[in-house]
Formats: structure tokens, C-alpha cells, sequence
């Protein structure tokens, strides 16, 4: 918790008068049990006693004007009393609420803040899916508990400490009892936690596993249907469902137990209090009054002790979340900007130039390439070929600096890409990923994601030329169809042709397509790939592929094997002299078509 | 439990009798504090209602044995401090008369009183506990059958339902709405009960104490009530603005992050700050907000409770001193007005928690009482040693009934033939292998096999018959040897491992860690996608079908393990009937029949000289493979 106390401390000052109104809060509620005892004990023990003597007048048994002063008047400070704690209690839940929601907020812009610039390499480390909890849920953790910490943690021992004082104040003798009652409802409460606690565990993952089954026999029910295997899912489902309702069984039969002891306790002590308190009266060293004010205290103090206890169970799982958040915000990205960026002149085109470049996966054992070097030209088409691990998709990872390289160094428009920043090399690089992501929004503000300035024209031209017009057209809204979150309303080929339209409509120096056309069948891709060759003109094209038909008429094309590059040229001289090549087309395509 | 506590009074009464939630069952992040939430409303609340008593049916008798015992812990439980109150008023009498001179105390008479109220808190606890511990197996039996209901549904439910519904949806009610039935119906149950007796078993209790008393109680404590729900209906607003906006700052974190490389190829940082930043100052306000408001709430009926208590406390103290009422009845009067508050609110709040119940019941019937497949027929043909001939009648086909996709198809594939399928992505090659399988039924006409509908046959007879691998694989989280063997469940090891020598996948299973007993990962990520495909290959050859249906796309898979997935094909095409969804030329030109597709209807049939000559749609296919070729 500690590692987020910069994030907690523009908020000390409003912690500070909430602990403020917190004890305030506290000392009001523990003097009302005082004044009751007072009416009790002045207002009616002095008239009743004077009642009960039979030397007293005959009409003793209506209240003096005396009495009904006193009573009023202790009423009426009860009543402000009262009026304070509730109004502390609400200014302490509106500050509570404002510190819990604003450090949320405060957590959540830094973490996604710091997410959003790392690279692929802490994307890795930490997995998008964690990154995703983390800044979800484990911040929404700490939000409740925060709330809590200062309505509970705080105000607990603050009632706990004061009611004690309070309580020995009234008949020092009989504190035991307090202790004897906390130290049962902790027996209690750690126990049912002890027992309790670990099925927990357990159940989450039984109710991960019923999550599963039932995600796989709903992925798979055309298979499962076609094997006949209904009775075998269910099977599988039925005992991943028993598993879960025996556990629950258990667990909520042991948590039932809390609620009837609590009560019991509670009631036991207040038994406990008259009957010893009784003695007490009786020997003259108590007033009635008092047992039934130190009768409330105890209670008061119990239930500090059990929200202490509560607290304690929450805070471990809160603190993991802390951490997990702490671990995020403390990450430095590896890829950072230069201090002194250089710049891109007029003179910079797309020319890409690796140079002797090695590269290792951070934390990985071996180097994923090797010593690879080759110069991609303006208005030319190099694409890269080899098998899937062969480290294609990598190459062109490292233009744009999702990665940095190992060794060796990349040079793009006569600058070495890390002694430029990030966002001016990215502008210059139109890029097309392997998994086509498209946000939420419509088509047109996807298209327009690189620049939001870009003219009608370059959109349209750019859906054009990636046989996307035709679909979107089709539809009445046209450029406004609203895309909806992941892309979810668009079949896998209409999500790739518009992040192909997305690059273009960038019209960059650089256009990478990282195994791009996959999801496309061939007549689109024909069609596409012709419009391409007339838009793309004098920028550099680089394309990864597995498909030797894709790219037979590149100008150039470097073929990859484990890393290293085994063969570069065009696709003649490749069939000619480089073996992998070879082996990788004619698998392709049939001899008429090679020839 | 609040904070803030009562500053005096027992609560020994219906002491946070609000039933602990069950386990491991928490709603959304920040759905549930202060017992607010945005309430959902059935549709239908009666017909839900009924559907719901009708299932609980089968735990009529423990239901009832629960309402018995509740009232029970109950009345117990009231009974208590009026009986207390006669000890504090004899030790009261007895250190008065002492002070006077005229007595002691009665420390028997006490005793006595006491030990009763223990009595009866005991058994007002044994009972609660009783009541507890019913209920759990109650709900928990609710939860069970429910999911294995819907778990069996699943299966008896037609494909095309899940054309519309995404398993988001259907796994929500799984988990969710199946847990949100459970939990409020076993705390409404009891809560119905308990608070009715608690608030008559009061109210008598306090009217045989003072009716002045009562009187001025009764003006007090609906006050919290009133302020109760009026805090609530201003609140439901920014509770809900914030649960949207949790909704859309999450969706947004997600979509960012998991499109990270291409918000940083196309510097989308900046943007996607300035979006979050939007959002998260929205669910600031509404969050403070929500959480402000809910936790006016204690203060609030405190203070209300607290007036009350003060009021009381005079009121008794002058009636005290008149003897009209004793000290222990104020004692008793106070801890009964300070538990009348609680089940009044509850009381407010069950048809909000009732609407709760319904509304996730709801969803859950619903899924319950949708249509399922057409019945098999009353007596299936039984299918013997299929030679596998194919004939599709006259079919006519559509999704929804409105739109027709395929309009009037003829063929037939011959046993052994190979029937390819072309066309375009989107042209609705899928379709063709869902007729043949029946997960949809023709709209009109008829598919045959072997001269007989297939209509006649039993949906499993009939899908033993063929084989199927699909481009998108299905693999399971168990082993590699399980998941093979799930093509016949009752082969044995040797003849598994035969099928994955068959299917080329003999070699890399043994080179995985753990081999044949590895096991696939949930995502199904720890192996590769052709790898996968091996092993479906591997499943289809152990069915051992006389028929095939198979998907050759091999898109993102490696030249190597291509050529083996070929070879694996053709092992198992040999002397089959098949059909192929088809992206390999060779395949498309070896076929004895190819069906080329478009929007859904087979728009050409012939064999490929036959198609080639015709110069169509399929001519323009095909010879955009050259164009294609020379386009790059």
C-alpha cells in the first residue's frame, strides 16, 4: 500500500479533517449512553427514591417541575448530540467519498497513462489481460476498500478506545466481561474465516471451471453435436456442477453459523452485564443507570472489534490489489524517446535499411534473428517469406519500435529509428498488423484514426483501393455504420480490407502489411493488390506472407529461415538458387502455375 | 455492518438480520453497497413468479418447515427484552427499596428472569441457525438444477438460435442470473417472514408496554422509512450513470489495450488519453455521488432512530416517575423501537429485491422455454452400412424463413466422390455442411442419403455417418490423447495413436512436453493452429465416418505442416464421399463435382472443364488466380 503513497497524499488534508469529524462523531455517540443513564439515575431513581420512603409527601409520585427541567434539558442536549454525529457522519461519508473516487480516478489515468506507453515488451510481460484487470478491477478493489478504511478502520478503534475509557469510567470491575465477549466473537469469527477462507479459494475455481465447460460446450457445439457427445458434455458439466453446489453447500452452511453467534454473544453479554451489574447496584457501587449506559458501551466496543476483525479479512485482498497496481505504475517502458530527437528532413524518404540487425525476446534464451541485413527502396515491393516462427512478423515489428533491436541498428529516411521520436516515426509508417483490430466508433472515424484531418477524398480513395467501397456502400449509413466494440459487427475479411484502408488513408512513405491478406480469398486480393501497386507508387512496401503467389512479382523478396536469411531476390533467381525457396512454392503452386 | 453504530440500545432484536450474502457470489465491483442497486424490472413479474413457485415446488415441505422455524426465532427473539426489562425493573425496585431501607434485591428473581432469556435466546439462535442451514440447501439445490437444466437446454437447442445470441449471454444466465435467483430468493424467503412477525410481534409488544409511547414511536420511525426511499430513488440515477460508465471506461481500457501495436503504429496515445480522461472524470461524479448518497442513509435513520430514542427516554422517564411503566419497560421500549426500524426498511425494500429475482428469472425461463429442435422422427430408419450416396432434392433453404438463400438445388455425389464447394468469402460455404449435418433443417425439398431423407433418420445415427473438420478447430481443455478420442469415445490408446499416425500427427504429439497426456490449455493456445488441425484430422479419422465433410483453409499455417495436413486430408478422403470446402486448386480440379457459391446460393455445378468451358462465374474465379499471380 505504501508504494501508492504519492497518489494518497493530495489527499492528507481532507483525510485530516475527516479523522477530525471521525472523532467527533465518536465522542458524540459515546456520550449519549451517559445522558441516558443521568435520566435514568437523576430524573427517575432520585424521585422514585423519594417515593418509595413513606415519610415523603403523598403526592411523590408525580414528577417534580425539577425533574421535568432535568429531563427535558438532558433531552434536548441528547438531541444535539445526536444532530452532531449525524451531521459528522455525513460530512465524513461526502469526504470518504469524494478521496475514494477521486484517488480512483488519479490511479486509473496513471496506470493507463503508463500502459499506454509501454512497448510490446511489457505487453508481454504483464499480458493485455492482466493489464486489463489491473486497471479495472484491482483499482476498483482499492476504491472500496478506501471507503471502508476511513468509515471503519478508523472510526473503529477510535469508538473501540473511547468506549473503553467510557465503560471503565462507569464501574472499572466489570471490564472482564468486555474482554470476555471479544475474545469469544474472535474465536468465532477466526474460526468460521479459518475454516471458510480456503473453500473460498476453492470455489472461484470451481465456478472458473463451470465457466469453462460451459464456454466449450457452447464454442463447440457443432462438433459435439456431430460426435454425438451431448451426453458427454453434459456429464462433464454435471460434475463440474455438483463439485461447485457441494462446495457452496459447505461453505454457506458454515457462514450461517455467524449470524445466530453474533446475536448470541451479543445477547449474552447484555444478560451477562445485568447479572453481575445487579451485584454491583446491590452493593452500592454502581447506579442502575450506569450498568445500562455501560450495558451500550460494551456493545459499542464489541462491534469495533468485529469491524477490526472484518477489516482484516478485506485488507490482504486489497493490498494484493495495490501491489498489482504499484507493479504497473513502477514499470518503465523499455522504448523510450531520445532526450535530443533528431528530426526527418526533406531528404528523408522511405528507403528501410536493416543493418546487421540481431534480435532476442526479452527473457527469451536464444536470438529470434540473426546478423539480418537488406534495403527496402522507395516505389518497391520487398516482401518477406518463410515458415510460421521464422521471425517475419518480427522484422517489421522492429520499424515502427514495438521492439528495440538487440544488436545492429535500423535505419529509416537516413535516421537510425531511435534517435527519432516514436510518434514522427510512426507518422511516416503506414502499418497493417497481422490480427486486423479495428475500435469502437464508425467506419469513418477507423479510417481516420491516423489523422482525424484527413480529407473526404483520401478516405474514400483509400477504401477504394481496399476493396472496401463496395461494403460500404451497401450499407444506408455508408462511412457513419457504426463499428462496435472489437469490431464484433463485421465479418474477418471486411475488418482486414478496412484496416488495409486505414494505413493507406495515412498516403505514408512506408507501408508495412504484416501477412495482411489472409482472410482474403483470391479475387479480392487480386483486385486489391492491383489498386495497391498504382496508390503506393514511390513509397516503400514491405509485405510478410506465407503465400509465394502474393508476392511473386515483388521486386524483392527475402526469405527467411530460423532467423536468418537464406535467400533474397526476385522470385526467378529464388527458384533458381535458393532451396527453401523453392521447397515453399512448389508446395504452392502446381508446375504450370510456376512456370 | 454500519459504521455507525446506535448509540445505545440492543440490537440484540433482529440484530443485522439482513442475511449474509453467500460466498463467492458478490455482485459487479461496485454494485451492492448500502443494499443499492439499479433495480431491474421483469416484464412479466406474475408469470415469472408462478414459473418460480412452480419450480420450487419440489422443496415445498423445507420451505415450509423454514417459514415455521423463522417465526419461531422471531417471536423468540421479541419475547426477550420485555422479559429483560422485568430484571432491570426488579434490580431497580429492589436498590431503590435498599436505598430507602426497605428491601434488597432480589437476586433470585433475577436469576430466574435471566436464565429464561438465555433459554430463549438460545433457542431463538439454534432456530436461526436451523433456518440458515436449510435454506443454504435449498438455494444451493435451486442453483444446481438450474444450471444442469439449462446445461441439458444447451444441447436440445436448434443452431440457429445461437446465430443471434452470443455466448456471452447465455453464459451470463449460467453464472449469473442462476446465482442472482438463488441469493435474493433465499433472503426474501426468510426476510418476508421475519419482517412481518417482527414488526407485528413489536408493535404488539410496545402497545402492552405504553400506547402513549407507542404512539409517539409510530410518528417517529416511519420518518426513516420515508427518507430511506427517498434517498434511494435519488441515488438509483447516479448509481446507474456510474455501472454505464464503469461499463464504457472498461470497454475502452479493453479495446485499447488489446489494440495496442496499432493505437501505437498510428500515435494514438494522445487520443486515447484524452477518451479515458472523459470518462473517468464522468464516473468520478457519478461515483462519489452514488457513494455519497448511500451513505447518507445510516446517518440519516440514525438520527431519525436517535429522535426517537430521545423521545422515548423522556417520555418513559415522566411515565416512570408517574409509575405508570417501569424502568425496565423503558430498557425494553427503546431496544424495540430501535428494531422496528430494520424490518420496516426491509419490508420497503423486498419488492425491490423481488424485482431483482425476477428479472435474472426471467432470463433464466426464458432460455428454458425457447423452442427447441424440431423432434426426431417417431421411428427413425436405422442407417446400415452406408455406401454413402448423396442426393440433395430440390433444396431450398433460408436462415430466417423470409430470406431464401439457396432457391432451388439438385445433385448428387456418388459414393466415393469428392464434391468440392467454392466461392468467395461470405458466399456461404458454411451452409452447405450444416444441412448435411441437420443443424438446420431444408426449408423445402430434400437432402437423401443413401435414398433415404435424412429427416427420418435420428440426428445421431445420422451424424455417425459423417466425419467433419472444420477450419475453425475445436479442441477441449483435457489431454491431446482425450481429445482425440473424442471422435469414438471407446477406442483404445493404441488405436488413438494409430488415427494420429494416420493424421501426421504422431510425430509432433511426441515431441510436446507430456506427449499424448499434455494438456491443451484453455485458450487452446499451447499448440499451434495447424497443429490443431492434425488433431481434428486425427478425431475424424478415428470416427471412422463413411461420409466427410471437411475445410481445407490452411490459411495461417506453416508450408510444412501444410503439406501434412494435405497428406493427412487425402488418408482420409480415400474412398470416401466428401465434401470440400476448397482454397487448393489441385483439390478444385480432381473434384467429381464442384459446387461454386455465391451470396449464399450455388450458383454453378459441374466438374471443372465443364465449369471452365461455361466461362462464369466460376471461369472468373479461377482465372483471377493468374491475375492475381501477376497483380503483385
Amino acid at each position: 500500500m505504501t508504494r501508492l503513497a504519492r497518489y494518497v497524499r493530495p489527499y492528507l488534508p481532507l483525510l485530516a479533517v475527516a479523522i477530525v469529524l471521525l472523532f467527533i462523531q465518536a465522542y458524540s455517540n459515546l456520550a449519549l449512553p451517559d445522558y441516558m443513564s443521568r435520566i435514568v439515575d437523576v430524573g427517575i431513581q432520585r424521585g422514585g427514591v423519594a417515593a418509595a420512603r413513606p415519610a415523603a409527601t403523598l403526592g411523590a409520585s408525580t414528577p417534580t417541575s425539577l425533574q421535568i427541567h432535568y429531563m427535558v434539558q438532558t433531552g434536548g442536549s441528547m438531541l444535539l448530540l445526536t444532530l452532531v454525529a449525524a451531521g459528522s457522519a455525513i460530512l465524513t461519508g461526502l469526504i470518504s467519498a469524494r478521496i475514494a473516487s477521486g484517488l480512483a480516478r488519479d490511479l486509473r489515468a496513471a496506470v493507463f497513462g503508463r500502459v499506454v506507453s509501454f512497448g510490446s515488451a511489457e505487453f508481454d510481460k504483464f499480458s493485455s489481460a492482466s493489464l486489463i484487470t489491473r486497471t479495472t478491477n484491482d483499482i476498483m478493489q482499492i476504491q472500496m476498500v478506501a471507503v471502508s478504511l476511513l468509515t471503519m478502520v478508523f472510526y473503529a478503534p477510535i469508538i473501540g478506545v473511547g468506549g473503553i475509557i467510557r465503560a471503565v469510567g462507569k464501574s472499572s470491575s466489570m471490564w472482564w466481561i468486555i474482554g470476555l465477549a471479544v475474545s469469544v466473537l474472535m474465536v468465532v469469527v477466526l474460526t468460521v474465516f479459518r475454516i471458510a477462507v480456503p473453500k473460498f479459494r476453492i470455489m472461484q475455481r470451481l465456478i472458473d471451471r463451470l465457466n469453462l465447460v460451459s464456454r466449450e460446450s457452447l464454442s463447440g457445439m457443432m462438433v459435439i453435436r456431430a460426435f454425438n457427445m451431448q451426453r458427454h458434455e453434459e456429464k462433464r458439466f454435471d460434475s463440474a456442477n455438483r463439485d461447485l453446489a457441494d462446495t457452496m453447500l459447505f461453505v454457506n452452511r458454515v457462514m450461517v453459523v455467524m449470524m445466530p453467534f453474533m446475536m448470541l454473544i451479543m445477547n449474552g453479554l447484555t444478560l451477562l452485564i445485568i447479572w453481575v451489574g445487579a451485584k454491583e447496584v446491590a452493593a452500592a457501587r454502581m447506579q442502575v443507570g450506569d450498568m445500562m449506559a455501560f450495558m451500550q458501551y460494551a456493545i459499542q466496543i464489541v462491534f469495533a472489534f468485529l469491524m477490526l476483525s472484518m477489516m482484516f479479512i478485506m485488507l490482504p485482498r486489497a493490498a494484493v490489489s495495490a501491489a498489482r497496481v504499484a507493479d504497473v505504475l513502477e514499470t518503465e517502458p523499455a522504448i523510450s524517446d531520445p532526450p535530443a530527437p533528431e528530426n526527418f528532413d526533406s531528404a528523408s524518404d522511405g528507403t528501410v535499411e536493416f543493418q546487421n540487425v540481431s534480435f532476442r525476446y526479452p527473457g527469451a534464451e536464444e536470438d529470434v534473428l540473426h546478423d539480418i541485413s537488406f534495403t527496402a527502396l522507395p516505389g518497391r515491393t520487398t516482401a518477406i517469406i518463410g515458415a510460421t516462427g521464422s521471425g517475419k512478423s518480427t522484422i517489421v515489428n522492429l520499424i515502427p519500435r514495438f521492439y528495440d533491436v538487440t544488436a545492429g541498428s535500423i535505419v529509416v529516411g537516413g535516421r537510425d529509428t531511435r534517435n527519432v521520436t516514436q510518434e514522427e516515426l510512426r507518422s511516416r509508417i503506414g502499418f497493417v498488423p497481422q490480427k486486423a483490430v479495428l475500435f469502437s466508433g464508425t467506419i469513418g472515424s477507423n479510417l481516420r484514426y491516423g489523422d482525424e484531418a484527413t480529407d473526404a477524398e483520401a478516405v474514400d480513395q483509400a477504401a477504394r483501393i481496399s476493396q472496401a467501397s463496395e461494403f460500404i456502400s451497401a450499407s444506408p449509413e455508408g462511412m457513419d455504420a457504426p463499428i462496435s466494440q472489437g469490431g464484433v459487427n463485421v465479418s474477418g475479411g471486411q475488418k482486414q480490407r478496412l484496416a488495409i484502408a486505414r494505413a493507406l488513408a495515412k498516403r505514408a512513405p512506408i507501408y508495412i502489411f504484416d501477412d495482411s491478406f489472409s482472410a482474403l480469398d483470391f479475387k479480392t486480393d487480386a483486385n486489391l493488390r492491383r489498386a495497391l501497386k498504382q496508390h503506393t507508387g514511390s513509397s516503400t512496401v514491405l509485405i510478410v506472407t506465407q503465400r509465394v503467389s502474393t508476392i511473386r512479382n515483388a521486386e524483392q523478396i527475402v526469405v527467411l529461415d530460423e532467423g536468418t536469411i537464406v535467400g533474397s531476390g526476385t522470385h526467378a533467381e529464388l527458384m533458381e538458387k535458393c532451396e527453401t525457396y523453392r521447397e515453399i512454392a512448389t508446395s504452392q503452386l502446381s508446375k504450370e502455375e510456376l512456370s | 455492518m454500519s459504521s455507525h453504530q446506535e448509540a445505545g440500545g440492543n440490537r440484540a432484536v433482529g440484530a443485522g438480520r439482513s442475511s449474509m450474502r453467500s460466498p463467492g457470489m458478490r455482485g459487479g465491483p461496485l454494485g451492492g453497497h448500502g443494499g443499492m442497486r439499479v433495480a431491474e424490472k421483469a416484464r412479466d413479474f406474475k408469470g415469472t413468479m408462478r414459473s418460480l413457485i412452480r419450480y420450487l415446488g419440489a422443496y415445498r415441505i423445507a420451505i415450509s418447515v423454514i417459514m415455521i422455524v423463522a417465526v419461531g426465532s422471531t417471536v423468540f427473539t421479541i419475547v426477550g427484552p420485555s422479559i429483560l426489562g422485568t430484571a432491570t425493573t426488579t434490580l431497580f425496585n429492589g436498590s431503590m427499596a435498599q436505598i430507602a431501607g426497605t428491601g434488597t434485591v432480589d437476586f433470585v428473581a433475577i436469576g430466574r428472569i435471566l436464565l429464561t432469556v438465555l433459554a430463549l435466546y438460545l433457542a431463538a439462535a439454534l432456530l436461526t441457525y436451523v433456518q440458515g442451514w436449510i435454506m443454504a440447501g435449498i438455494s444451493v439445490k435451486i442453483t444446481y438444477r438450474f444450471r444442469r437444466d439449462i446445461s441439458e437446454k444447451i444441447n436440445r437447442m436448434p443452431l440457429r438460435y445461437f446465430d443471434d445470441t452470443n455466448h456471452g449471454e447465455v453464459l451470463s444466465r449460467i453464472t449469473n442470473d442462476v446465482d442472482t435467483v438463488s441469493r435474493t430468493l433465499g433472503q426474501s424467503l426468510t426476510q418476508i417472514v421475519t419482517s412481518v412477525v417482527s414488526v407485528l410481534g413489536v408493535l404488539i409488544m410496545m402497545f402492552t408496554i405504553s400506547w402513549m409511547m407507542t404512539l409517539v414511536a409510530l410518528v417517529i420511525v416511519p420518518l426513516s422509512v420515508v427518507a430511506v426511499d427517498l434517498i434511494v430513488k435519488r441515488s438509483q440515477k447516479f448509481f446507474k450513470q456510474q455501472q454505464d460508465y464503469i461499463g464504457h471506461l472498461n470497454g475502452h481500457v479493453e479495446e485499447i489495450y488489446g489494440g495496442h501495436l496499432v493505437m501505437k503504429a498510428f500515435n494514438g496515445e494522445r487520443k486515447s488519453i484524452a477518451k479515458l480522461n472523459g470518462l473517468n472524470s464522468t464516473l468520478y461524479d457519478a461515483g462519489w455521488k452514488s457513494q455519497f448518497l448511500s451513505g447518507l442513509m445510516m446517518p440519516i435513520m440514525f438520527f431519525i432512530g436517535n429522535l426517537g430514542y430521545v423521545a422515548v427516554s423522556i417520555l418513559g422517564g415522566l411515565l416512570a416517575v408517574r409509575r405508570v411503566i417501569t424502568v425496565g419497560d423503558i430498557q425494553a421500549f427503546i431496544q424495540y423501537v430501535r428494531s422496528f426500524t430494520q424490518p420496516l426498511t426491509q419490508l420497503a425494500n423486498i419488492s425491490n429485491v423481488l424485482q431483482q429475482t425476477a428479472a435474472a428469472a426471467e432470463r433464466v425461463f426464458e432460455f428454458l422455454n425457447e423452442t427447441e429442435e424440431v423432434p426426431e422422427a417417431a421411428q427413425p430408419t436405422a442407417i446400415t452400412g452406408s455406401a454413402g450416396r448423396v442426393e440433395f432434392d430440390h433444396v431450398r433453404f433460408g436462415y430466417i424463413p423470409e430470406k431464401t438463400v439457396i432457391g432451388d438445388f439438385s445433385a448428387v455425389a456418388e459414393p466415393g466422390h469428392k464434391i468440392a464447394i467454392v466461392g468467395p468469402t461470405g458466399a456461404g460455404k458454411t451452409t452447405m455442411v450444416k444441412l448435411l449435418m441437420r443443424y438446420y433443417d431444408v426449408t423445402a425439398g430434400a437432402i437423401l442419403v443413401d435414398g433415404t431423407d435424412i429427416r427420418q433418420f435420428s440426428r445421431g445415427d445420422l451424424r455417425k455417418t459423417f466425419g467433419m473438420v472444420l477450419q475453425d478447430t475445436w479442441l477441449f481443455n483435457g489431454t491431446i490423447m482425450e481429445n482425440i478420442r473424442y471422435g469414438r469415445p471407446s477406442a483404445t490408446d493404441e488405436e488413438v495413436i494409430d488415427a494420429a499416425k494416420t493424421a501426421h500427427a504422431d510425430h509432433f504429439i511426441r515431441t510436446l512436453p507430456h506427449g499424448y497426456e499434455m494438456v491443451i490449455n484453455e485458450e487452446a493456445n499451447n499448440i499451434s493452429q495447424g497443429q490443431m488441425q492434425l488433431l481434428t484430422i486425427a478425431r475424424a479419422i478415428l470416427a471412422d465416418p463413411r461420409i466427410l465433410i471437411l475445410d481445407e483453409a490452411t490459411s495461417s499455417v506453416d508450408t510444412r505442416t501444410e503439406v501434412l495436413i494435405q497428406r493427412a486430408m487425402d488418408n482420409l478422403m480415400n474412398n470416401r464421399t466428401s465434401f470440400v470446402i476448397a482454397h487448393r486448386l489441385s483439390t478444385v480440379r480432381n473434384a467429381d463435382l464442384i459446387l461454386v457459391m455465391r451470396d449464399g446460393d450455388i450458383v454453378e455445378q459441374g466438374t471443372h472443364a465443364e465449369l471452365l468451358e461455361r466461362a462464369g462465374f466460376y471461369a472468373e474465379i479461377y482465372n483471377s488466380q493468374f491475375d492475381y499471380a501477376s497483380a503483385a
